[in-house]
């Protein structure tokens, strides 16, 4: 019992916290960029354009398949190569855009693929251009329907975040294993309270995509 | 890169072997976990749906990472000396099994509910109507999403390296911290990594669109 008072200290508490903000921090800018290069990537491989679609095809498929872990290692120690050394948040940052983006177009691709055709049909019939058609017909449908995997996809970002301590990245993994690092006897108290800890946010958020998903039905 | 891969043909080899092992027996394992907890989940009886309920949403919401590393540093200091690779393992088979549970789970209810109903009026109990009506229909509809488990399961035993389980991408980090040359082993690395997965996920593509 002595182990788990000591273990859970207030400045233990306060410094896995910290580890926390930082894994949220590196989540939702790495959500938030590979939104946007998603959204992009997985209209283009939708749209059939001659050559590029194909192209754009083949690498979203490559780096999908690729560990995550694999594509943390390469952009921390494999680009200095190319002289491009970023530091270790900024590496996490993007190593974690070019997984999710890749991840996030395959939702997006398949969420437009889910809009009846002749949405994009009726559409062009109007005299809307493509663009326009996809813009404010298609996407708009494709974007509701897509939001459960969406979240379920932010959430396994949050989780894979950890992976990043592998590069000292001092998030919430880090700092959990700064804290047992201290004494043995911290170990499960610490595993407890960092499971805990990411238990909370990733259900969190499972709850809201339910809700969302249930209001909108 | 030629140079790089015969040089260290044995290691690259050894290690996807290790990663092939582990995860074919995570699989093996997590499939008979995960529809075990899936029937729980299904049972008419409130107290072992719950029970079943929590196994998925605690697994499902807690990093692989934190599972593997609590095994791997837990067990060898209470219960019993175990390798990197067996913590490893276990640690990816209890994850994987929550994911293959809600899966299963999906398809158990995704067969219509009056297959079950006819069976139980020719007499089956739940555990005969479930083995032999229910189940073999869910598990044709959940193959797709298996594979993409499996695919899954394979690129998340990387996390082995954390625990010195022998794989890919331990050997890899291994060649690349001696060789110096980061770039080409890790993309051999991710060569080999592809070799299994890419297939399979294209497998299940194809799968998918067939069955749809």
């Amino acid at each position: 019992m002595q182990n788990w008072m000591n273990a859970y200290s207030w400045v233990n508490i306060r410094f896995l916290l910290q580890g926390l903000e930082i894994t949220i921090l590196i989540s939702v800018v790495s959500v938030l960029l590979s939104f946007i290069i998603g959204s992009v990537l997985g209209i283009i491989r939708y749209s059939k354009i001659r050559y590029v679609s194909k192209i754009v095809g083949v690498i979203i498929d490559v780096i999908r398949n690729l560990p995550l872990l694999l594509i943390i290692f390469f952009v921390y120690f494999g680009l200095p190569a190319f002289g491009f050394k970023p530091d270790t948040i900024p590496a996490a940052i993007l190593a974690m855009t070019v997984f999710e983006s890749m991840m996030i177009a395959e939702i997006i691709r398949s969420g437009i693929m889910a809009v009846d055709i002749g949405q994009m049909e009726a559409s062009r019939s109007m005299g809307m251009t493509y663009i326009q058609a996809m813009w404010h017909v298609v996407l708009p449908q494709a974007y509701k329907k897509m939001i459960p995997a969406m979240v379920s996809q932010f959430i396994s970002l949050i989780k894979d975040t950890s992976l990043a301590t592998i590069i000292v990245v001092p998030e919430l993994m880090q700092h959990g294993q700064v804290v047992y690092g201290q004494n043995p006897n911290y170990i499960i108290p610490v595993f407890v309270m960092m499971a805990l800890m990411y238990f909370v946010v990733c259900y969190a958020l499972s709850l809201l995509s339910k809700y969302i998903d249930h209001k909108m039905a | 890169m030629i140079n790089l891969l015969t040089h260290n043909w044995s290691s690259f080899i050894t290690g996807f072997g290790w990663t092939v092992l582990s995860s074919v027996l995570a699989l093996f394992f997590s499939l008979i976990i995960g529809s075990l907890v899936a029937i729980l989940e299904v049972l008419p009886n409130k107290f072992f749906r719950i029970i079943g309920k929590i196994y998925v949403e605690i697994f499902r919401n807690i990093p692989l990472l934190v599972i593997t590393m609590f095994f791997y540093l837990v067990i060898p200091l209470y219960v019993v000396k175990i390798n990197g690779f067996t913590a490893g393992t276990i640690g990816l088979t209890i994850y994987t099994s929550a994911f293959i549970a809600e899966t299963v789970r999906a398809g158990i209810n995704s067969v219509d509910i009056g297959q079950m109903e006819a069976a139980r009026s020719q007499g089956m109990t739940f555990w005969q109507a479930m083995r032999y009506i229910v189940l073999p229909q869910a598990f044709k509809l959940v193959i797709p999403p298996l594979g993409n488990q499996f695919v899954n399961l394979v690129k998340n035993s990387s996390v082995l390296a954390f625990v010195a389980g022998f794989d890919l991408m331990y050997q890899g980090n291994a060649i690349a911290s001696q060789t110096f040359d980061t770039v080409n082993t890790y993309l051999i690395v991710g060569l080999f990594y592809l070799i299994i997965t890419l297939p399979i996920s294209y497998y299940m593509q194809y799968l998918e669109r067939k069955l749809a």
